[in-house]
């Protein structure tokens, strides 16, 4: 596959009120019961694998890029995290983590948080069995963008 | 929800639904599609903008914050919210009572003007004496005295219930005893309406009350203002001015409209207006100014709640209920639609500009920017009324013929049950007593009570929630009290009428309904009627064998649709006056503090005698009612359910 063809994340910062809703949308994607109050109910909420930011008066949603040369990749001693250039994603195997943080501590972008509990990293995954991110519907201003990466 | 068929299961509303479509007119479910997905922290109740250090907002993932700036966690948080809306459901039906009690001051001005020589005559007169007396000698006036100067008293004493600082609402003696010492103990007797508002939202603003529990204590006793207070006196003295409800037969759903009458539509929830334009669209000037332009004559129809009150006392035909009011006007067919206050969806002005219909507001509480707005007033109020009937029949040369679709479905009700009537029909005109009503639970013959109340929501498919779980639990011999879109939803799915016991009650329910020709599911009126349902059910406990309190009775509660601030302070009236009550679409946006959700849901039962319940099925809901329902006749050493399958 093309990786031109390979679509991406994007944000209008202008755009992005810090609602986020786009972490809600993200952890409902993410949770066995896809309804808020259901989940909640359930106690099965999942963690959102995006955050919305705060800096110098700006608010920004910040989720893992899909580096084509990833950091976290090359710090991940388990080879639990690989790069898959024909999708152009970052994924990982649950199973091959030891839970050393490490991707965490080499996140440029501080894209990658601890999941204490379960003791696996939480990351955007792009949402593979959907047609797109959760996040991209879950936003009322349309702030998140899915769209082809143009070089 | 893209399918008609998802969003309703009213034909007449799916009709209209795929006509809105075609001509690309916006409806409630349409937006509802622009505004999903919805605020996460709104629904789950932890998003506070009271003071201006936030907005706030509590992390639900338990990463972020579990404070606002304040320090009020997520507790304190949604109970305030909570407790807000509380105090906006009792403040909106206590001002329609307000309203309704200074009608009666003006009648009785009135009256006395004319024992002075001088005045005019009134638009408004005492109906129902009978209940104008009992009211009276309830407030403790000398009821021998003339008819100007008791209502003069009356509604000075009733009016003054607003502004009470101290003591205790007249009305809540109407409660048994029992119910009134557990009120008194736990501090929870409303004083004044007005101040039990006020206290509230005292009490929730910046650096107030930050103990949940404290915080739902009050909003009972504001509730309390609203059910036994408010609420009840709306009702009580909307009877004795315009007359208490007797069973009626009535017609329902968008078929009522017809093409070749001047169409004029009713909407919103104070009957005082609405009750003299049932007079005008019968005045003989304006019938035949109305055949003058070509009209067969003048047709009012009714919807939301007000449609209720003018169906019980004149047999007006309800076009529809909540979601159906914008579909009233895409028939083609409305001249005019005359709205008051509450549940009047702001996108009614859009609709109506589609068409020839003309929207009119007549309250200063409620004006729409660009709406013809014609000011009632109680002095002038039938001169009023037939101006905007002349209005209608004006406009009909503008409607389009070929845009004319009124669906042809329609359906037969009996309404107008009243605590009185039940009495009535029960135990027969000369043995007035709800003795049979409860020798029939006593029995086992009927199972239980269950109130199926509020409006509509478009996050739930239309009117389908009613009536699965009316039709479940009259299958269970269980007598169901209606009143607001909840009846009317029942109503046009044909629940509502004798016949309904045959085709849908369990055996021992339809034997009561055969033996006494009720159907199975009663109408009591408009969402501000539940007041009715409170006290019937304290007449059950003066009758006696069910308990010593309210919370004793083999009942439930449930508003399985609801949307409004006002279906929250009913909740909490009937939960703190013992009631075990289910709410339906998603939960009073309090999941967001465990604690809270857990107060609410469990421990409050053995504060008040009465929970809530969230649950979003309407068959598990009926599970639920039946559960407590059957509990509650263990509890009171009663016979099993006769007719147990």
């Amino acid at each position: 596959m093309d990786v031109r063809k390979i679509k991406k994340l994007y944000y209008d910062v202008k755009k992005c009120l810090g609602c986020r809703s786009c972490e809600i949308a993200c952890a409902l994607a993410h949770s066995q019961n896809r309804e808020l109050i259901a989940s909640v109910k359930a106690g099965t909420l999942a963690l959102p694998r995006k955050k919305v930011c705060f800096a110098k008066g700006k608010s920004y949603p910040v989720s893992c890029r899909h580096c084509r040369e990833p950091k976290c990749v090359d710090a991940c001693m388990a080879a639990a995290i690989t790069f898959d250039a024909e999708k152009g994603l970052v994924v990982h195997d649950d199973t091959r983590c030891v839970g050393c943080w490490m991707c965490v501590m080499a996140c440029p972008y501080g894209a990658i948080r601890p999941n204490l509990k379960a003791k696996l990293p939480v990351r955007c995954d792009m949402c593979p069995d959907e047609e797109e991110p959760a996040c991209v519907k879950g936003c009322p201003t349309k702030a998140v963008i899915w769209q082809e990466e143009k070089r | 929800m893209s399918r008609v068929e998802d969003k309703s299961i009213d034909k007449a509303t799916q009709e209209m639904l795929r006509r809105a479509k075609d001509e690309n007119i916006t409806v409630s479910w349409d937006r509802l599609e622009s505004q999903s997905p919805q605020c996460g922290f709104g629904q789950l109740g932890t998003c506070c903008t009271i003071c201006n250090m936030g907005p706030c907002r509590i992390d639900p993932f338990g990463e972020g914050a579990t404070v606002g700036v304040c320090g009020a966690n997520a507790d304190a948080i949604a109970a305030r919210n909570l407790a807000r809306k509380i105090a906006v459901g009792t403040a909106a039906h206590s001002d329609h009572g307000r309203d309704v009690a200074h009608t009666l001051a003006h009648i009785a001005h009135h009256q006395g003007n004319k024992t002075a020589g001088g005045g005019h005559s009134h638009d408004y007169e005492i109906i129902d004496t009978e209940k104008f007396k009992k009211l009276a000698s309830e407030f403790g006036v000398d009821t021998s005295k003339p008819q100007g100067q008791i209502a003069a008293e009356l509604s000075a004493k009733l009016l003054g219930e607003f502004g009470k600082q101290d003591g205790e609402l007249e009305l809540l003696r109407r409660a048994p005893k029992k119910r009134q010492e557990i009120w008194r103990n736990l501090g929870i007797c409303p004083r004044g309406i007005d101040r039990e508002v006020v206290e509230l939202l005292h009490t929730t603003t910046m650096g107030v009350d930050n103990d949940y529990k404290n915080i739902i204590k009050n909003g009972m006793r504001c509730a309390l203002a609203d059910g036994w207070g408010g609420s009840m006196i709306a009702t009580d003295v909307q009877d004795v001015i315009l007359g208490s409800p007797r069973p009626i037969r009535g017609r329902v759903n968008l078929g009522v409209l017809k093409e070749k009458y001047v169409n004029v539509v009713v909407h919103g929830h104070e009957p005082v207006l609405s009750d003299m334009v049932v007079r005008a669209s019968k005045d003989p000037e304006l019938v035949k100014f109305a055949k003058s332009v070509g009209a067969d004559g003048i047709n009012l129809a009714g919807i939301c709640c007000t449609a209720n009150e003018v169906l019980m006392r004149h047999g007006i035909p309800i076009a529809g209920n909540f979601l159906q009011q914008e579909l009233a006007i895409i028939t083609g067919a409305v001249e005019v639609m005359i709205v008051d206050v509450q549940c009047i969806m702001p996108a009614l002005h859009e609709v109506a500009s589609c068409f020839h219909t003309k929207l009119v507001t007549t309250s200063s509480k409620a004006r729409f920017p660009g709406v013809e707005h014609i000011e009632f007033s109680q002095e002038k109020a039938y001169e009023i009324a037939k101006q905007i009937i002349r209005l209608a029949v004006e406009n009909f040369r503008n409607r389009k013929k070929e845009r004319v679709n009124i669906p042809k479905h329609e359906m037969d009700l009996v309404a107008g049950f009243t605590k009185d009537v039940i009495f009535q029909m029960l135990g027969g005109r000369y043995r007035a007593t709800y003795r049979p009503l409860s020798d029939a639970i006593i029995s086992g013959r009927l199972r239980g009570l269950a109130g199926v109340v509020g409006c509509n929501n478009p996050k739930q498919t239309h009117d389908y929630y009613h009536t699965a779980l009316v039709k479940e639990l009259i299958k269970n011999d269980v007598l169901v009290l209606q009143t607001g879109c909840a009846a009317i939803a029942c109503a046009k799915q044909g629940l509502l009428v004798p016949e309904a016991a045959k085709a849908y009650a369990g055996k021992g329910l339809q034997e009561i309904c055969e033996a006494v020709g009720i159907p199975p599911v009663l109408h009591l009126g408009a969402c501000v009627d539940n007041s009715r349902i409170l006290t019937a059910a304290s007449h059950i406990i003066e009758e006696g064998g069910l308990g010593e309190d309210l919370s004793d009775i083999p009942a439930a509660g449930c508003a399985p649709e609801w949307m409004s601030e006002k279906a929250i302070a009913i909740g909490f009236y009937f939960v703190a006056s013992g009631v075990y009550t289910v709410f339906g679409a998603s939960p009073f946006a309090t999941l967001g503090s465990a604690n809270l959700t857990e107060y609410l849901t469990k421990e409050l039962e053995g504060v008040v005698g009465g929970r809530f319940e969230f649950c979003d099925d309407p068959l598990k809901m009926a599970e639920l009612m039946i559960e407590h329902i059957d509990k509650k006749r263990k509890a009171l050493k009663l016979k099993p359910w006769m007719y147990a399958r």
